[in-house]
């Protein structure tokens, strides 16, 4: 049941302990005691909002940013991973297979303010050999939610 | 001057319009209404069946197939309908690609009925048996199934509503609009009143892979005896929410199944060769679509019924198809009154349960092919609507 829970979840935050009992066929009381234990575990990590923040006036910018990172002997990527991620601006960190190593999301005001976080905060770590920016120019779809979605329920025309 | 009045087919012009219409019009002409009206899937269709169909585009594959449908779609068909629901049929002489279930029922009704002949409607049931029964110059015979019974067809309504004239027992279950399902011991029952007779049963299964709570459709013709005496009609529509590709089937006794061909020669010639090639690739490799599609479902099922109950419609457990029927006898309404009265105060659509048949009269059809959070709204504004009565 766990694991049905948090996919229900994962769906929509929003979704009371009544209302998972009810389309799972099972006792509040137990769905709310699971929720609990998935908090205090560690599993569920927070709720948050689907944002379309581009509906807002002043948006901020954000970056996806590779970089190429030489791991240190005995910490490997945790040592660098973990320094970036204290940063603020940071969204996200990926350790990556492929071409790059770390795979960081970055969001600020501007542009220049992200162009600065690069050059000041990233660049400049001793075991970075190199970063590459790559700035969000538009966003489709957010978390499983289609932002520029266009569909429309086109049921109801069959008359019967 | 033409008159059409003495133009037309009097059959035709006594038929009267799907009473489903009357709402969806009204409802057409309003905003922010919320509808629990529609009876097809919210899904998409499974994308590798989209892309066989396209592929099969690419291919060039646009000409007519075989009266009878695609050798391997029959094949596919009749080894599904094995491994599913347990039921045995031949694919050279014993299966036809229909369009949609409609069709099946419509050419099967036509194969057997004689004018005068009398076919066995259970209601509240869907809408088409009726009207097409009296084009074939057939004569209803309807049973009025009961909530208490869930909804299903006694041994003793059945038998009180045989006679002489009797030809065909239609058994439209997984039921639209009631959700009721036969399972085996009821449908050995009808069987044991059917079985010294000549009557044949055509059974609509077309929500035969929406089945709930564990329960499994059991296939009248996989019965024991019932083989001979049944024709089966199925599609790809609700299962794999397929209803704007147009495709079904039937599938009987040779005997039958050759007449039914003809007609279908006839009227239609094949069924839509793009849909044939796709409903191919829906039965070899979608059964995980298929049950994810009704885990899903499932989840929406419980919302709505536990919902309906909470705001005070009895609502029983439907156990197929994906509709709800809660009674809104509790309200001293009729079944008509109740939706309009709800369709202009809080703007939700559903649909009065006497457009299923007079049977349907206290009941109202309300669909759960729509979003959890769809549905919630929906129900808390029937739950507004009945606390302002």
């Amino acid at each position: 049941m766990k694991y049905e829970i948090l996919k229900l979840l994962a769906r929509n935050a929003k979704y009371t302990a009544e209302d998972i009992a009810v389309m799972l066929g099972a006792e509040e009381a137990e769905v709310k005691k699971e929720i609990k234990q998935l908090e205090n575990d560690g599993f569920i990590r927070g709720y948050r909002a689907v944002i379309d923040w581009e509906k807002i006036e002043n948006p901020y910018v954000s970056a996806i940013i590779e970089i190429n990172v030489v791991p240190k002997a005995g910490l490997g990527f945790e040592e660098v991973a973990e320094k970036i991620m204290k940063h603020p601006e940071v969204e996200s960190v990926y350790l990556m297979s492929g071409v790059y190593d770390l795979n960081v999301v970055v969001k600020a005001k501007t542009l220049q303010d992200i162009a600065r976080f690069v050059a000041k905060e990233l660049a400049t770590i001793d075991s970075v050999t190199s970063t590459t920016t790559h700035f969000v120019m538009r966003r489709y779809k957010e978390m499983d939610v289609e932002l520029v979605s266009s569909d429309e329920d086109d049921r109801g025309q069959l008359w019967i | 001057m033409m008159d059409y009045s003495s133009l037309l087919n009097k059959t035709v012009k006594d038929i009267k319009p799907s009473g489903i219409r009357k709402f969806f019009d009204i409802a057409a002409t309003m905003d922010n209404v919320i509808s629990l009206g529609v009876g097809e899937p919210d899904f998409q269709t499974p994308w590798q069946i989209r892309k066989a169909g396209i592929e099969s585009l690419e291919k060039g594959k646009t000409k007519y197939t075989s009266n009878w449908g695609i050798d391997r779609l029959r094949s596919e068909i009749s080894g599904y309908l094995e491994r599913k629901f347990n039921l045995k049929y031949c694919p050279d002489e014993e299966i036809l690609v229909t369009v949609g279930g409609s069709e099946a029922i419509d050419m099967c009704i036509r194969a057997v009925v004689n004018p005068g002949d009398e076919v066995i409607i259970p209601q509240p049931s869907y809408v088409c048996y009726e009207p097409v029964t009296r084009l074939a110059g057939g004569v209803p015979v309807i049973i009025e199934t009961k909530a208490e019974n869930d909804f299903k067809v006694t041994p003793e309504e059945l038998e009180n509503a045989m006679s002489e004239r009797t030809k065909l027992l239609i058994l439209p279950y997984p039921c639209n609009p009631t959700g009721a399902i036969m399972e085996r011991e009821d449908i050995e029952k009808l069987y044991d009143v059917i079985k010294d007779t000549n009557i044949l049963v055509l059974s609509d299964e077309i929500y035969a892979e929406l089945t709930f709570g564990g329960k499994k459709h059991v296939s009248p013709a996989s019965v024991e005896g019932m083989w001979e005496r049944t024709v089966t009609v199925n599609g790809f529509s609700k299962a794999f929410s397929m209803t704007g590709w147009r495709l079904g089937f039937a599938c009987g006794p040779r005997e039958i199944m050759d007449q039914i061909t003809k007609i279908h020669q006839f009227a239609i010639m094949c069924a839509p060769t793009t849909s044939q090639y796709a409903a191919i690739e829906a039965l070899r490799g979608c059964d995980d679509d298929v049950e994810y599609m009704v885990k899903e479902y499932d989840m929406r099922r419980r919302m709505m019924v536990s919902g309906f109950n909470k705001i005070g419609l009895e609502c029983r457990e439907p156990k197929g198809a994906f509709y709800a029927f809660p009674s809104i006898k509790s309200t001293g309404m009729t079944s008509d009154e109740f939706c309009e009265k709800l369709l202009y105060s809080k703007n939700v659509a559903v649909v009065p349960g006497t457009a299923f048949g007079a049977s349907g009269e206290g009941f109202i059809r309300a669909s759960y092919c729509y979003s959890v959070e769809h549905i919630k709204e929906a129900v808390s504004r029937i739950g507004e609507f009945l606390k302002e009565l």
